[in-house]
């Protein structure tokens, strides 16, 4: 559905993707994970073709250098934050969202029932919250029930609640054969969501592998979030690691998969080598089970 | 992937719009936003107030009806609009581009089903209908004012003097969306359009009057140089169309009525032409061309 191959993206002298390439079958889950910087937005943005780059990129086998509106067309965006004028009501921007996408101003009514928002439609989006703006941006990909939705960190700024109604609609979508796309800093929703996990460090992707390789275990897991200066975080990921864990650095802390029942044993583990643990945040239940193979 | 299942994970078929479809819907929400902004709606006020102030005032002042009355009424809107209406359109443009750019809602919108030139342009257009209505209203008050105390006399000349202030607001336009889409920030387009304004309405003047003493330019050269500038072009096309010579401008003018006869009106208004079509296209070229948002 989505391949993509030897896709460059310079800015200036900084090279934010390099060579990067990707291949996502219909209905399958792409998470892309990497730290701040590793280039996981400006590889979503090349592939929707609103920036230009080098090498190739398709989506249902429609380039999006050459047809970039054929190409979108089959595409839902999410951003971090639904970007609109905040003026706007929701219903108006559902109803010029429709016209975009050609479809019956009947069908936003629908997607708006579909993730929760009937009645709220006279609401100017700056009077939204930030879980309702992010369901509304979900509302507006659906409009025209696309076979694929790209999704940028669409929980980063979501409180757990929030974080949750998106993730299972999400996985509502992939139920119903959708091919997803998405960014990510969070482990939880990586295991929950994707089939295949793209790691991306300084724009260049050092691994292709599932989230169960990514954090292997057999048990039901949670992901803790390990907050720690910025000048100990490498050694004491490798401290971790020697220790068995799986760990992955993604700038907002280390995240290490756990066994439930020991969540304190990585501050153990790091205490015995004298290196503080400043916060400690413990992800949402992860169900492992549902994605093992 | 094939198109028989892209037909099977897509129930609703994914059309882009027409090129005229998604033009259109960017031209009626930029119309509305015109519409709604309090710097629209008070530049609109403004013009329809100093318009109706200047006709009435002309007219008392003059202590005559007819022909004359409207000649004063008409050289005494002439310096309003040359002082007003570039401004509100530069700084109208400005804003398109650079605006959606800095709230990030340019993102958004370019990952639609949408090409940036139907962006450009549909924004272009719904200014400028919003422009023109609002120019509407204040050249219709006035018109109410002439017809009270001038009667129906020099309708056709006040006929082109709207025309061609429409005409110069669309030239206008064209060159405020092409400072928008080179600059980042709308503070940054704006203050360039506000110094674009200040060098057509009075920096070329000056210069132009150092430069002929300065080089000892010919008449024609003068003339030449005059004619670029879209507001001076503007000038002259008002004072031919309301059957006065352009002697009243000196040498230069009397030889531009010697050597273009009665082609002068469509000389001026072709030269305020390629100011509406010149920037307009350079500003779609340079949209479509940038390798970043």
């Amino acid at each position: 559905m989505i391949v993509a191959e030897h896709v460059t993206k310079r800015f200036g002298r900084a090279v934010a993707v390099r060579d990067a390439g990707l291949n996502v079958r219909a209905g399958e889950a792409l998470a892309l994970w990497g730290s701040n910087g590793a280039g996981k937005t400006t590889l979503i943005r090349c592939l929707l073709g609103v920036t230009r780059f080098q090498g190739r990129a398709t989506i249902g086998g429609k380039s999006v250098k050459r047809h970039g509106r054929a190409a979108r067309a089959l595409v839902g965006y999410v951003p971090q934050e639904l970007a609109f004028h905040d003026d706007v009501r929701m219903g108006s921007a559902m109803a010029f969202f429709a016209a975009l996408r050609r479809v019956d101003p009947a069908r936003a009514r629908e997607v708006l029932a579909e993730v929760g928002l009937t009645g709220h439609e006279r609401k100017r989006v700056r009077d939204l919250s930030g879980g309702m703006k992010q369901r509304l941006a979900l509302a507006i990909a659906l409009l025209s029930d696309p076979p694929v939705i790209v999704l940028d960190e669409p929980t980063s700024n979501l409180d757990a609640a929030g974080r949750g109604e998106v993730v299972q609609t999400l996985q509502r979508l992939k139920e119903a054969g959708k091919t997803l796309v998405f960014a990510s800093h969070r482990p939880d929703e990586v295991i929950s969501l994707a089939d295949t996990v793209i790691v991306l460090e300084r724009g260049v992707v050092q691994r292709v592998t599932t989230p169960l390789e990514l954090w292997p275990t057999e048990k039901p897991v949670q992901v803790v979030r390990l907050y720690l200066s910025k000048a100990s975080e490498a050694e004491a990921a490798q401290t971790l690691r020697d220790a068995g864990h799986a760990v992955h650095l993604n700038g907002h802390g280390l995240c290490v998969a756990v066994p439930r029942d020991r969540k304190a044993e990585p501050i153990s583990v790091l205490a015995r080598r004298h290196i503080e643990v400043r916060n400690i945040e413990v992800m949402d239940d992860v169900r492992v089970e549902e994605v093992a193979p | 992937m094939s198109a028989q299942a892209i037909s099977v994970a897509l129930p609703r078929p994914s059309i882009p719009p027409t090129l005229l479809g998604g033009t259109w819907s960017f031209a009626r929400r930029e119309f509305r936003d015109a519409m709604s902004s309090r710097w629209f709606v008070l530049y609109t006020v403004a013009f329809t107030v100093l318009a109706v102030g200047v006709s009435f005032l002309s007219l008392s002042g003059s202590g005559s009806h007819g022909f004359a009355g409207f000649g004063r009424t008409a050289a005494g809107l002439l310096n309003l609009i040359m002082l007003v209406v570039p401004l509100m359109a530069l700084t109208a443009g400005a804003g398109a581009i650079a605006g959606e750019r800095e709230r990030g809602t340019l993102m958004y919108l370019l990952a639609q089903p949408v090409s940036r030139s139907q962006i450009l342009i549909g924004k272009y257009v719904g200014l400028a209908v919003a422009l023109t209505c609002s120019l509407c209203a204040g050249f219709g008050v006035s018109a109410g004012v002439l017809a009270w105390r001038a009667g129906g006399v020099g309708v056709r000349s006040f006929v082109v003097l709207v025309g061609l202030t429409i005409l110069l607001a669309l030239a206008m336009l064209s060159v405020g969306v092409l400072i928008s889409v080179l600059s980042r920030r709308s503070s940054v387009a704006v203050g360039i359009s506000l110094f674009v304004w200040l060098a057509l309405v009075f920096l070329s003047d000056l210069g132009l009057m150092a430069g002929s003493l300065i080089f000892k330019l010919r008449v024609q050269e003068i003339f030449a140089l005059a004619a670029l500038n879209p507001l001076q072009s503007f000038k002259m096309g008002v004072i031919v169309s309301m059957n006065a010579s352009l002697d009243v401008l000196g040498p230069v003018g009397a030889y531009a009525s010697h050597v273009l006869g009665d082609a002068m009106p469509w000389v001026l208004a072709g030269s305020i032409l390629v100011w509406v079509t010149l920037p307009l296209t350079a500003a779609m070229v340079i949209f479509a061309r940038r390798k970043s948002i």
